[in-house]
Parts: structure tokens; sequence; C-alpha cells
């Protein structure tokens, strides 16, 4: 039966959520977006002894959650609408552990993630992106060459978050995507493990970027970079047989309505703002007028509502897909390209509505236009989520459809 | 807990109403939006779907209960067949709904049993006023209370059915605030005047009406003494319509898709080009939305729940769907998309309404 329903469950973790945005995020915002690469000490820590025993996603395996996918996206709305880059600089196992909990083994998931359990601040990274391929991640360069008890990885990897923060910061994990036969292309793809402390792992620079400045974004050298041979994620224990790929790929099913879900956070932290100027300046927002009769600004207010609402409902389909552990890939994409557009127009239109002061560094409204850019970009472009989607509608493989 | 599958009996109800309306619907739409009147099979054969009586209690002659949910399910594939044969379909629904809804007990027992019979009977509505600056909450035509009755007067416009009908559901102002008045076709004061001639919909007939001091007792009063809910009429009116406007929106969108597949250009299908490709995508994406926007409308409305925020925004939203989504069709079957012989341009037309016709029919 068809239910809008928000469970007990979800609405106690984002009124959790919610509340540690409002009060150990927003306040913070302005700060580490002009003092880029700083780390959020304060607020890492405070995520780490305690607002992660508060909000599953944090901390997985810790609650029982009847959705879980369907409670990180919430979170991850509530968190962003604080401050997109705090949620990013958060310590947790993220795209990396559900990278790790896709491709490995029990023993693998237990060796590399149990130190998410523990006392020590622990954060994991994915490598994936190099300087010429980034969607099309079947043509990555980074070499795996198996040499007696070891993989030997070299390569360079761009636009890796919170890499600073897993491999110097804290004992944490990098997984590296990276090629045992270049010819191969997608079935010659392996994902490995590098642990803090591994030699020949080498940050080499941290991005200055457009927005999102309070999260690390770093380059990161492989250079011999040598790792046990069980650091292959393989859930099949054959390296010949890893499917790496295709799990890898699953993995984007579930981090891309995280990044809609997080784009779908910065909309709203605009639209709110937006519409508290607006009540306290006496100007009211009817729903029940017929839209011809609206003023330019209820019109774009109320449409900018529409668009937001649209984006979020495609995100929660996709997210009830994944807690039901069936297929959401074109879910996945719509939903990502969605809040990618509306997250953009919506944070432009934003700083156009409030003129001087939506331009002005006073207000946060300009910062969250920056901000909410990487939406559309990262974890798949728009163009990209088009494609897949497009596929998927027209029956057609990636022969068929470039 | 959030879900979004609909339930068995919702599942069957969809795979009926799809079939009918690909059936009796889709195939005479063209010839019917020609000549402007609609097939009789529309209404005869789309009765046996049976779906108002089923959303009318057993104590008044139905087999169900009502739920918007299954309307909008419905509704989506009536319209995905055709809009004008979907209109003509749900227009029993401009009565019994908002009787259904509000009506005084008195009121249920009267009406409803007529809308539950084996036979479909026409019904209408009058809400709209032929003026630019329209506002259902600020309506021109006037309600009057004298002595045990009513006096209604005032100019509607785009009164679904109206010739056909026996009963018309008259919106006017009663002190100020929109209320509803059942008044039978051939009450004195009540002329149907000129059909109209509109952009689109053109199968499903709709007449201007004239009250002049069109005098109805005060039992007609939708509600009784205390009136009708007239924002939760307004409200299910908006997601009624939108759930149409995501038929015509997917009526576009598909024939649109399978017409790229089929079209050759430089020798390979159009949709294998990335800007017919994307351009796909992007219908499918925000069709997608809508969908989830109109659903959870009607499952406020469901739960007896404030919609008034959601069914606007869903209206929004599904009425500029349905215009971009069918645009897009007709620029993906370029000069094709342009000529009668071909179905876009006639849901092009008909999407139009959907912005404009808001309130047109309460369902």
């Amino acid at each position: 039966m068809i239910s809008f329903e928000m469970s007990e469950e979800i609405r106690d973790q984002k009124e959790y959520a919610e509340k540690v945005s409002r009060e150990k995020i927003r306040p913070y915002a302005r700060h580490y977006d002009e003092h880029e690469h700083e780390v959020p000490w304060d607020f890492v820590n405070f995520i780490w002894d305690e607002a992660r025993h508060h909000i599953g996603c944090l901390l997985p395996g810790s609650m029982e959650l009847e959705e879980p996918f369907m409670s990180q996206v919430h979170s991850v709305e509530a968190l962003s609408w604080g401050d997109q880059g705090f949620y990013l600089a958060i310590p947790w196992p993220a795209l990396g552990g559900t990278a790790v909990r896709a491709t490995g083994t029990e023993e693998q998931i237990e060796r590399f993630l149990k130190r998410f359990q523990g006392e020590e601040v622990t954060w994991a990274s994915m490598a994936l992106t190099e300087a010429h391929c980034g969607s099309d991640s079947a043509a990555i360069r980074t070499r795996a060459v198996r040499d007696g008890d070891s993989w030997v990885l070299n390569g360079e990897k761009l636009f890796v978050s919170t890499a600073r923060e897993s491999m110097i910061n804290s004992k944490g994990i990098m997984i590296v995507w990276a090629t045992i036969d270049p010819a191969a292309g997608r079935k010659g793809m392996r994902l490995f493990v590098v642990e803090a402390g591994t030699p020949g792992l080498k940050i080499t620079r941290q991005e200055k970027k457009l927005g999102m400045r309070a999260s690390d974004t770093a380059v990161v050298v492989l250079e011999d970079c040598r790792v046990p041979l069980e650091n292959m994620l393989s859930s099949t224990g054959d390296p010949q047989k890893a499917k790496s790929f295709k799990g890898a790929m699953a993995t984007f099913d579930s981090a891309r309505p995280t990044a809609a879900a997080s784009g779908v956070g910065i909309a709203r932290a605009t639209l709110d703002f937006l519409k508290e100027r607006l009540a306290e300046n006496g100007i009211p927002l009817r729903y029940d007028r017929p839209r011809n009769q609206l003023s330019a600004i209820e019109r774009d207010i109320v449409d900018m509502e529409a668009q937001l609402e649209a984006a979020w409902l495609l995100v929660l389909k996709a997210a009830w897909l994944v807690d039901r552990k069936k297929p959401n890939t074109v879910e996945s994409s719509m939903s990502k390209l969605k809040a990618g557009d509306i997250v953009t127009k919506i944070t432009q239109k934003g700083v156009e509505l409030m003129g001087t002061l939506g331009y002005s560094r006073e207000l946060l409204l300009e910062k969250w236009m920056r901000d909410g850019k990487v939406i559309d970009l990262f974890e798949g472009t728009g163009q990209i989520n088009r494609l897949i989607v497009a596929r998927r509608i027209l029956g057609y493989t990636g022969r068929e459809l470039k | 807990m959030y879900s979004f599958e609909p339930t068995d009996d919702q599942k069957i109800i969809v795979d009926e109403a799809r079939k009918l309306a690909e059936r009796e619907f889709r195939s005479r739409m063209r010839e019917n939006d020609e000549k402007e009147e609609p097939a009789p099979e529309w209404s005869e054969e789309g009765w046996k779907l049976g779906l108002l009586p089923a959303s009318i209690p057993e104590e008044y002659g139905g087999f169900g209960e009502h739920s918007f949910l299954t309307w909008v399910l419905a509704a989506e594939e009536l319209a995905r067949g055709d809009l004008s044969a979907a209109l003509v379909l749900a227009a029993p629904n401009l009565v019994a709904v908002p009787v259904l809804l509000c009506g005084t007990e008195e009121q249920k027992k009267e009406i409803l049993p007529a809308f539950c019979s084996d036979r479909y009977r026409a019904a209408s509505a009058a809400l709209l006023e032929p003026r630019f600056n329209f506002d259902p909450a600020d309506l021109k035509t006037k309600a009057v209370q004298k002595g045990g009755d009513y006096v209604l007067s005032g100019a509607k416009c785009n009164v679904p059915l109206a010739d056909e009908a026996g009963e018309i559901l008259v919106y006017a102002s009663l002190d100020g605030k929109t209320q509803a008045f059942l008044v039978p076709k051939n009450a004195p004061g009540v002329a149907v005047k000129k059909r109209e001639r509109n952009m689109g919909m053109k199968a499903f007939p709709l007449y201007s009406v004239a009250l002049e001091e069109c005098v109805v007792p005060s039992a007609n009063r939708l509600g009784g003494e205390n009136g009708c809910d007239f924002r939760l009429l307004l409200d299910a009116s908006k997601v009624g319509l939108s759930a149409m406007a995501l038929g015509v929106a997917r009526a576009s969108y598909e024939y649109a898709r399978d017409y790229a597949k089929e079209r050759k250009a430089f020798g390979e299908a159009i949709a294998q080009r990335q800007s017919i490709a994307f351009t796909l995508a992007e219908m499918a994406t925000d069709l997608e939305a809508a969908r989830m926007m109109v659903w959870k409308a009607a499952w406020l409305l469901d739960r007896g729940l404030d919609a008034t925020r959601e069914s606007f925004l869903a209206a929004n939203f599904t009425g500029d769907m349905a215009v971009t989504v069918a645009d897009r069709a007709v620029q993906i079957l370029g000069g094709y998309g342009f000529i009668r012989e071909f179905p876009v341009e006639l849901w092009l037309r008909n999407a139009r309404g959907f912005a404009v016709m808001e309130g047109i029919t309460i369902v």
C-alpha cells in the first residue's frame, strides 16, 4: 500500500540530525568556507563521541534499523542543510564502507570496518577518478601488479574526498580502484584497501575548490604502494573472479541518492531562508490561489518548492528500493540528475532574489550556490546520469548509445 | 513506513483501466477529437470498470470505499488512453464525490444510489467563470438566502456535459465564501448556452451556463446548513486533474520514445543520439517525480490530512511537466509532430489545459 508515512525511527534520526545541523554545523559554516583545509575538529569529535550513536548511518551495525538507507538519506539531507562540507567531513565508513561491504568477504569486512567501532576518530575514502577519466571508470590506468604475497599499486588519483583525514589524520582506509589487466577494461578492474601508514601512498595536493570547502579533496599518488594479497576486495576469494566492477558500480546505486539527498538539503536551506525573509516582510505564500494571480516572487518560491519536493520524492523512491534490495539504477540516477538540476537552479535563484544581500559573503546564499554545484558533478555528472537513464528506458547497450 | 507499491487490488484496477483505455479510448481518440464529440463507448464501456460504484459505500448503493490513491492510479491510465474520454467517464464524479465527501446523510442517501446503477449517468459541476482573473475563492456567481431557498445568479463557463447532465453542482459565493448547490438542470433560471470552443479536450463537451435568479431549496446546499469544505474539494480536484496530466504526459513520452527508436537518421535511430536520448531521460525523470507528488497529495487526502500545499505543488509541477513533455514529444517527432496524422499535437493541446482549467472537475 502506497504510504508517505515517516516511521518513528526515521523521524527520531532526522530530528536529531536537524538539531546537530542547527547547533553544531550552521554557526560554523562560514568560518570553514573561509578557512579552507582546516579540519573542523570540534565537530568531528562531537560526531565521533556523541552524534554517531544517534544517527544510524554513521555507525553501521550500531542500531537495528528497519530502513537503514531511508534513514541515511533523511540524515544526510538534514546535515547538508547545515553545511554540505561538514557532512562530507564526517568520520564514518561512507562510500568506502559501502564498497567494502558490497565486494568484500566477511573477513575483510571485519578487518577493515571494525576500526569504525573503536575509540579513535577514523575516516574512509575512495580513490577512483584519474586525471584522464571520471565517469569512464573502466579506463583507469592505476596498475596493480602481483609480486609474491603483495599487490603493488602505481598511479595517480584525483578528487579523493577525506584522503588526508583517512590516511594522515586517522588510522583509516582508502579504497583504491586499479586494474590488474589494462587490456581487459572493466574486467580487469579490482578494488584494493590501503590502510593508513602504508608506504608508497602520498597526498600531493589539496584542491582549492569552488565550494564544499570544509571537506578535504586531495590528489593521491601511489608509488610502489605495496598491500597484502588479502587487501584485494573479493567476495569470492578468487582474484580472477572478483566481480569488482559490478559490485563497485552497485555502490553507486546507493551513493547517488545519498548525493541527491545532500543536494536537497542545500536547496532546502536556501528555500527556508527565503521563506523566512518573506514572512518577516509580511509577504505570505498562498497555496490556494490560482497561479496567474501570484506575484512574481511568490511564483518563483512555489516553483522552487515544487522542484524541491519533486527531487526529494525521487530520492525517497530510490532509497526505498535500496532497503528492499530491489534494482534501482534508473531511480537512483533520476534522483541524482534531478537534485543536481534543482539545487543549481534554486541556489542561483536565491542569490538573485536577495539582490546584493544574496551576493554578499555576510549571508550564506552565495555559499550555497557554490556548494550546490558539486551535486551536479560528483557521483556521476548530470550528463552521465542522463545517459544511464536513457540507456535503461530505451533498452540500449553502451555501444548503442554512447 | 514509506511504501511506493500499490496494493494488489489497485494493481488489478490499474491493469483493467489501462486495457480499457487502450481499447476504447485511444482507438477513438483522433476521430472523436476531430468530430468534437465523445464516443458512446467511452461512457458505456468505461462504466463497466465500476470505478465510481466501487468508491461508494454499500449503505448508499455502492460496493466499496472511496480512495483518492486508487482514483489517481486509475485516472492516469484513463487519461493516457485519451483525456477527453477520461473526463467524460469521470463526469459523474463531479456530483457524486463532493456529495460523498461533504454531503449530509440525506443528500448521500438521495443522490448516491443513482450513481451506482449499471448505467452511466452524466453529471456536471459549474465552478469556472469567464474572466482572466478568475479565483475560486472569490466567485462572482452569488448565492443569496431568501426564505427557505437560495437564489443563484451568475455566469459559468466550461461546464462539462451540461446538456446531458441531470444535475449541476453549482459553486457560488455565499457571504464571501465559496459554497456548492445542487441544481437540477430543469430548474427555472438555468440556461445552458453555447458549446465552448477550446484548443484541446475537444471531445469533452463543455458549455457556458447562465444562472438567472435560479431558485433552489436550502436542502440543496451541499452539506446542508453547515455547508461544505470547499478547500477540500478544490484540493481534491487539483489532485485528480494532476493524475490525468500524468496520463497525457506519459502518452506523449511513450510515443516519442518509441518513435525515436524507429526513426533513422544518418544510419542510426535518432534515439541513439544524446540530444534525443537525454531529452527522453529528462521527460521520464520529471514524469516519475510528478507521479510521486500526485501520490503524496492523494495519500494525504485519504488520511484526512491537510493537502492544500501538496495538491497545489503537485498541480503546479504536473501542469508544467505535462506541457513540457508534450512539447518535447512534438519536437522529437519533428514535422510529424505538427500534423494531425500523428497523435502528439493533440496531446500538446490537451496538456496546455491543465494549468488553466483548474477546478474544472472534482474527482
